[in-house]
């Protein structure tokens, strides 16, 4: 303990500040904008929030909420196949390095890196306008299924790669087939890492804004079809939030939103703690 | 089944070639129509008097996110170098799921902290609420926990030998990190920063919220800005005919950005590669 | 009876030529162990006849390897004859999915879905691989919480439950504790009424032991092929024993 005293120049002493320093401003951060939001919201929940019907004197956050899942369910259902599909395709059958492998994955990192308010602009035009859908879930539904198939696609196919090809092996030496080795041993080794990257895709969902303004629009209502508008919980909170009327319930749509996510993000984790685990037992 | 799984695949490149297709067949006559120069460097922006320069959008762009990258991307790494060598177990545990849940939580969250607390403050401080300042302290927030997990790991994939043969010399921990440790994770680190930046340019919602909005060049950190990302989603809900193309040129251009900015991406994943 | 016949069979992977034109016969209700050093091409041959090979995408192949006087690289289902020709790995590979489930994804892939003929097939796979007594309690557990020895021969039995007529063992008991690899052992000299066994191994003692027939390889090509008795006591070739002998490898 002496030496490691006498050795510790300014400049370590320096650098050990900082990075104490840098380390706290991160973790207050995130504990002030968490520990406020939840400070300032949870008083001002109320079982009124969750009554069946929106209107202005009661901003109930409930239809929102309903909207949310339908999106979501409607987003995964044509993104989570698709995605899981073009996974295997790149996992199990394409020859590494072959030119289309690069192109694919080339799509998918672009599509990952464009901003979701280009997605809401792209959305708009093409399915609400030049298809005719209007503001619509099913406009919503198919935008945001565009914009989480990468993400899908890459954890899916990374789930995919890290089942050890023992398990192939094994498969095709009994006279399996590709098929059969590919759904009956590759994928459920796989699923807790694709349900990983499916879940984390549902917290995209609910947590975003901008690609649905203008695709699934801002109607507080629970849809009759899904050729009806519906706004989501975030689009709910950001409407709150910049009208401007509704403070104490914009507070706490921000809890149940914040709550929300934290439980999508925590089961992802959990799923994909699960096929860490699985090969070492 | 194989052409099953094989057409799937193919649905990623159909997006993308689909959003170019409608970015170019809809902003590039927009563009011809109001003249390249006049686009891109037109510091007005009166879609009522058929007036479309985007100039001011862009150095919005470029100003909150050169402004956040430098609030976010110090901190983000030197957080990542303590959690990386020095942070117990239990501390680096308790670090990374805050890392987690602060990038799970939604930017309209965000944007809804910054216009109860940040706005308040900064105009009590400095007369504006919101502006330049405001939006960048608010991304650099946003785009800590992809900064902190990627360097991160960056910092982690450096072999322990580097480490271990500073600290055989004589040096201390802390400068073992910094001075041998740091430089070898220089292309993730590198890599974490353009993702950064990738975030904070294409942020719309939070910056909205907080950043005044005002079609202006910004004549200071105090000054209410436009970015380019703004621009649409403010204008997006009413917008016909040459204003709605006008809107979906700057989508293009903020898709160039973009672009670029994967371009560096994968260069810097190359050079980790090696 | 000739079961497999190899005829003129060069291998390359890529420009790299792993076989020279071998020719061997490999004989019906015997064992016969494949020796030499690493990269020598056995395991490289083992997997060539069940078209493991397939897999890597610059393997070539030229020549003939006959099952039962067949061409396996004509028209023969792929499928087909790996069901014909079983393989057990060098590392246990268990599915991760229960003892029952693993042996009965080789039936079931051959469209056997009644539970009564399933369970049936289940037994006596267990049984012949000796490992009935041990899992008959526990056919709903995992197979991953099985012992090393228990995987392979849980493997083992997983290979015999799709009725194979070949069996290829790629050094079985190379990860496996002294006690697992003598009980593999003797499994494999009550099999071989039933199987033609084909093993590679490192274990000098072992091929000795178990073996009829030995082949000895070095680099690309076979040296030496007799019975075990014979290249273990008086090898024709100074390569051979050397080998043998531990003088080199």
């Amino acid at each position: 303990m002496e030496l490691e005293t006498q050795r510790m120049d300014c400049l370590t002493l320096l650098l050990k500040m900082v990075m104490r320093l840098a380390t706290s401003i991160a973790m207050l951060t995130v504990i002030y904008l968490v520990g406020y939001i939840l400070v300032k919201g949870i008083p001002n929940l109320s079982l009124s929030l969750f009554v069946w019907e929106y209107n202005s004197d009661n901003v109930s956050l409930m239809p929102a909420l309903i909207n949310t899942v339908y999106l979501t369910t409607l987003s995964l259902l044509l993104a989570a196949p698709l995605g899981i599909f073009a996974a295997i395709y790149l996992a199990e059958y394409a020859r590494r390095g072959n030119k289309t492998v690069q192109m694919i994955r080339l799509a998918a990192e672009t599509l990952a890196g464009i901003p979701s308010i280009v997605y809401g602009l792209f959305g708009m035009i093409f399915f609400v306008v030049t298809l005719k859908w209007g503001y619509s879930l099913l406009a919503g539904g198919f935008t945001l299924a565009i914009m989480i198939l990468p993400l899908i696609m890459r954890t899916a196919e990374e789930a995919l790669i890290s089942v050890p090809d023992a398990y192939r092996e094994g498969a095709f030496a009994l006279g399996a087939g590709r098929l059969r080795t590919v759904f009956k041993i590759v994928l459920p080794a796989a699923a807790p890492g694709i349900l990983s990257g499916v879940i984390l895709a549902v917290g995209r969902i609910a947590g975003e804004t901008a690609a649905l303004i203008f695709t699934a629009g801002t109607l507080a209502k629970v849809p009759q079809t899904p050729m009806d508008s519906a706004r989501t919980l975030s689009v709910h909170m950001y409407t709150l939030s910049s009208e401007g009327l509704h403070m104490e319930a914009a507070y706490a749509t921000a809890v149940v939103l914040i709550v929300l996510v934290a439980i999508i993000n925590g089961l992802s984790t959990l799923a994909a703690r699960k096929l860490t685990g699985g090969f070492h037992e | 089944m194989k052409i099953v799984f094989f057409i799937a695949a193919w649905v990623a490149i159909l997006c993308v070639a689909l959003i170019c297709v409608f970015l170019l067949a809809n902003g590039l006559p927009a563009i011809g129509e109001i003249g390249p120069l006049n686009f891109l460097l037109g510091t007005k922006w009166k879609p009522g008097n058929d007036l479309y320069g985007i100039a001011p959008m862009i150095v919005g762009s470029v100003y909150v996110t050169a402004g956040a990258v430098l609030i976010g991307a110090p901190i983000g790494i030197i957080t990542a170098v303590y959690m990386a060598q020095f942070a117990g177990v239990r501390l680096q545990k308790l670090l990374r799921s805050a890392v987690a849940l602060m990038a799970g939580i939604p930017s309209v969250i965000y944007g809804f902290f910054g216009l109860v607390v940040l706005v308040p403050v900064l105009r009590n401080l400095f007369g504006t609420g919101k502006s330049v300042l405001t939006a960048s302290i608010l991304l650099g927030m946003m785009i800590l926990p992809t900064i902190i997990s990627l360097a991160e790991s960056a910092i982690r994939a450096v072999p322990k030998s580097y480490y271990e043969g500073a600290l055989a010399l004589g040096a201390s921990a802390e400068r073992s990190a910094f001075f041998a440790v740091l430089p070898a994770a220089k292309s993730g680190i590198l890599a974490a920063v353009v993702l950064g930046i990738g975030r904070a340019v294409g942020e719309t919602m939070a910056v909205v919220m907080v950043a005044g909005n005002q079609e202006i060049i910004p004549n200071g950190l105090f000054s209410g800005v436009r970015t380019m990302t703004a621009n649409i989603v403010l204008e997006m809900g009413y917008a016909a005919g040459l204003h709605k193309d006008a809107l979906i040129a700057t989508a293009a251009v903020l898709f160039v950005f973009i672009l670029i900015i994967n371009f560096l991406l994968s260069l810097l994943k190359g050079q980790e590669a090696q | 009876m000739n079961k497999i016949s190899i005829q003129n069979l060069n291998l390359f992977y890529g420009s790299f030529q792993a076989l020279k034109s071998l020719s061997m016969d490999f004989q019906e209700n015997e064992i016969t162990a494949l020796i030499g050093p690493s990269g020598c091409g056995k395991s490289t041959l083992l997997k060539s006849l069940n078209r493991m090979n397939d897999l890597v995408s610059s393997c070539k192949i030229t020549g003939q390897v006959l099952l039962d006087n067949e061409d396996i690289y004509g028209t023969m289902n792929v499928n087909l004859l790996r069901k014909r020709v079983g393989m057990v790995f060098q590392k246990p590979n268990p599915f991760p999915m229960s003892i029952y489930d693993n042996i009965a994804f080789g039936p079931r892939t051959y469209g056997i879905r009644a539970k009564m003929r399933l369970d049936d097939i289940v037994e006596k796979a267990l049984t012949s691989a000796a490992i009935w007594d041990e899992t008959r309690d526990r056919l709903k557990k995992s197979a991953l919480s099985l012992s090393g020895g228990q995987q392979q021969r849980l493997c083992l039995a997983r290979a015999l439950a799709v009725a194979p007529e070949v069996l290829l063992m790629d050094e079985p008991t190379s990860a496996l504790d002294p006690i697992s690899t003598l009980k593999i052992e003797e499994l494999l000299n009550a099999l071989k009424r039933d199987y033609t066994i084909i093993i590679v191994t490192h274990n000098m003692q072992q091929a000795a032991r178990i073996s009829d027939k030995t082949a000895f390889f070095l680099i690309d090509e076979m040296i030496e092929y007799g019975s075990a008795d014979q290249i273990f006591s008086l090898p024709k070739d100074k390569r051979t024993e050397d080998y043998i002998t531990g003088r080199f490898g």
